[in-house]
């Protein structure tokens, strides 16, 4: 293992006893900075900030964000994160774990990750969703800076209700990627891939239909109910600013606004 | 009529032909339509729902080449509620579904038992295809191939597997052999050659008793069926 | 056992119903994205490398013996598009009843009554495997084959392909099989003792979202 930066990240959210959530712990490390910003009166709203150009080949950074029961958290980013190649080699980890705790609801829609042309990033995400609380996850990948070629980028998105894993997907895309990644089957030479879940044990009751939306020109996303309360939309678009509309998109058809 | 023997592990496990469903009753008959392309088998089977629904509890199953198109003319033809009918995808070979692999075919006909209840007869429409196409012993108990006069008067002559072994051949559209320059008698004549003491019906849904021997014959398989009980 | 088990089982005749099923070449020909014998190969790998790599450790951790309930539950996490899914449990199904022909055993008839809906298909084709004495590694080869040879054969239909070309390509795939098929039995392994969170989820977007834009299409040959 090479000596990249080491930082953790943490965030706890409890209500606060007056209908607003409060922060217990916000905790910044590293290049890993931590800002309350104003949210909803019943909610409280971190953004990830920070002089962050990583992480950089060798780093290993990690967030922990939790809800608490009955808590409303809303976590985003700043600016979106570069995936570079560093000086040390080797790849970077970059580790999100999300709790939701009963009752409590939380958002997790950073800005993009960009894997730049030569980094090697490892994306791991997991989340686990307790009882009737909601989670709205979005995540957005971007292959390449503008006309540079794709890096090393693989993901695995985790999420678990109550114990249950609902979704489990990885992605591995770049240079040493198993073949195949770029073609007919898997990315078709999009550039831009995202992800929306939603879960939400009211869709145990009102169950979402799948549904389709954008085109072959602008990207196409498809909306698709879990096995289990919760909702994925799936996007691959040319850029990012396409990806992001279908999601918005997808996200206004189940008021999921992230 | 053969029927597979249950295996000593299984009593009651049919994995095709057996007579019986998981529970030990006795399952539908099970009665194949096949026929080239254009001979009137969708036809043929919307005047039998129509001959036989108010008698029997009935289903249908298609196996289209396009999805759905003859499960969806029986629709709109409203010859049956729509849940009785069941179209079969069949990967652009709608002969290996009725005979080489009958999997799906025999899931269809079993969902639909369970899910509108006991059926007496479900009828397992083959797509159009050639004159080859004949159903496995393991999905179908009876089969019927369906051909007509405007296809050519020669093709009794020329056999194949479903002209010669089918259990009833049906001549089609026996109204059109005037205007195609068809010879019924030949046909008539050619079949018998081919098919010894198998019975031919010649047919002509728009005169005369259109669908009624067809659907005299089927009854007497029926009776048959559930004679042996 | 024999070894020649496996031939059946992986046979593309074997009658489990893969013959009306594509495996998401109907909608990628349909989309432009497979027009010749070059990009059928290409759809081939990156499919064999998710859900080929998905399907053969699903189907290996079956075949050494891990709770099918339990890997039919992680199939469902690794399948978000409900097409897929019940286009697997469709398939499971009807490989059910043919294994239970084939290889009769209390293991798969126990599967049959807790699913009788169907399984999704990996997991029934590793117990049919164990069934008929093959090993995990026989199961994963016959899963990360078929998903490949599914798409070949109904490209071959579907764009009229030379067939020896679709076969090269299949046989060209063959060494990343048995890599794929090795790296499935060792997840298997993992899985015994990690539980079936050590299984491999890679996933093919195109595939997902295909697969729900095949099942809204009016007109289709394959059902999936």
């Amino acid at each position: 293992m090479s000596a990249g930066v080491t930082a953790h990240a943490r965030v706890r959210a409890r209500p606060d006893g007056r209908g607003g959530t409060a922060l217990p712990v916000l905790q910044g490390d590293g290049p890993l900075a931590l800002r309350r910003v104003r949210g909803t009166p019943d909610e409280a709203g971190v953004l990830l900030v920070g002089a962050m150009s990583g992480p950089l080949g060798g780093d290993r950074l990690t967030v922990t964000a939790t809800a608490g029961p009955g808590a409303r958290l809303r976590i985003g980013s700043a600016a979106a994160t570069l995936a570079l190649p560093g000086q040390r080699g080797g790849p970077a980890e970059y580790g999100v774990s999300l709790a939701v705790g009963p009752g409590a609801r939380l958002v997790w829609a950073p800005e993009q990750l960009i894997s730049a042309s030569g980094s090697d990033l490892r994306v791991t995400t997991r989340a686990e969703v307790e009882g009737d609380g909601r989670l709205v996850l979005r995540e957005e990948q971007i292959l390449g800076r503008t006309g540079e070629p794709a890096g090393t980028l693989t993901s695995r998105l985790t999420v678990r209700h109550d114990g249950r894993t609902l979704l489990d997907q990885e992605l591995a895309c770049g240079p040493g990627a198993p073949g195949g990644w770029d073609g007919p089957a898997v990315l078709g030479g999009r550039r831009a891939l995202g992800q929306l879940v939603v879960v939400d044990t009211a869709f145990a009751d009102k169950p979402f239909e799948p549904a389709l939306f954008g085109s072959a020109e602008t990207g196409s996303a498809a909306l698709t109910p879990l096995a289990g309360p919760a909702v994925l939309v799936t996007a691959l678009a040319p850029d990012a600013r396409l990806l992001r509309r279908l999601l918005d998109e997808a996200g206004a058809a189940l008021g999921a606004g992230a | 009529m053969h029927l597979d023997h249950d295996t000593p592990f299984q009593p009651h496990h049919t994995h095709s032909a057996d007579p019986h469903r998981p529970d030990g009753t006795r399952r539908a008959l099970r009665i194949g339509l096949g026929g080239p392309v254009g001979s009137g088998k969708t036809a043929t089977v919307a005047a039998l729902c129509r001959a036989l629904r108010d008698s029997y509890a009935l289903a249908v199953v298609t196996n289209d080449i396009y999805t759905r198109e003859d499960a969806e003319f029986l629709l709109r033809e409203a010859v049956l509620p729509p849940e009785r009918i069941t179209a079969v995808e069949t990967g652009a070979c709608p002969h290996t579904a009725i005979r080489d692999d009958i999997s799906a075919n025999l899931e269809a006909v079993e969902d639909l038992e369970e899910s509108v209840g006991p059926l007496d007869l479900v009828l397992v429409e083959s797509g159009g295809d050639n004159l080859t196409a004949t159903f496995s012993k393991g999905l179908a108990d009876a089969q019927i191939f369906v051909i007509d006069v405007a296809g050519g008067d020669d093709i009794p002559r020329k056999g194949g597997p479903g002209v010669t072994t089918a259990d009833l051949l049906v001549v089609n559209k026996t109204d059109l052999a005037v205007h195609v320059g068809s010879d019924l008698a030949r046909m008539a004549a050619d079949a018998k050659e081919q098919r010894g003491e198998l019975p031919v019906i010649l047919q002509s849904l728009r005169s005369g008793e259109g669908v009624g021997p067809v659907a005299a014959w089927v009854r007497e398989q029926l009776t048959a069926w559930r004679a042996t009980a | 056992m024999s070894r020649a088990a496996l031939l059946v089982l992986a046979d593309g005749r074997f009658p489990a119903g893969g013959h009306a099923h594509s495996g998401g070449a109907e909608e990628a020909v349909g989309a432009g994205r497979i027009r010749d014998a070059a990009d059928l190969g290409a759809f081939c790998r990156g499919r064999l490398h998710t859900a080929g790599l998905v399907a053969a450790a699903l189907a290996a951790a079956a075949a050494d013996g891990t709770d099918p309930l339990a890997l039919d539950e992680a199939a469902d996490a690794r399948t978000p598009s409900p097409a897929l899914r019940t286009a697997a449990r469709r398939l499971g199904r009807q490989l059910m009843r043919a294994a239970r022909a084939a290889w009769p055993d209390p293991a798969l008839d126990a599967l049959a009554a807790a699913r009788p809906r169907g399984a999704h298909q990996p997991v029934v084709l590793g117990l049919a495997a164990r069934a008929a004495g093959l090993t995990p590694l026989d199961a994963a080869h016959a899963a990360a084959y078929e998903s490949v040879s599914g798409p070949a054969t109904a490209t071959v239909r579907l764009l009229s392909l030379d067939p020896f070309d679709a076969t090269a390509v299949l046989a060209r795939l063959a060494p990343e099989l048995d890599q794929v098929a090795a790296r499935a039995a060792e997840a298997a392994r993992r899985c015994a003792a990690e539980g079936p969170g050590a299984l491999p989820a890679a996933s093919a977007p195109l595939l997902e979202t295909g697969a729900e834009a095949h099942a809204a299409r009016p007109v289709r040959l394959f059902a999936s």
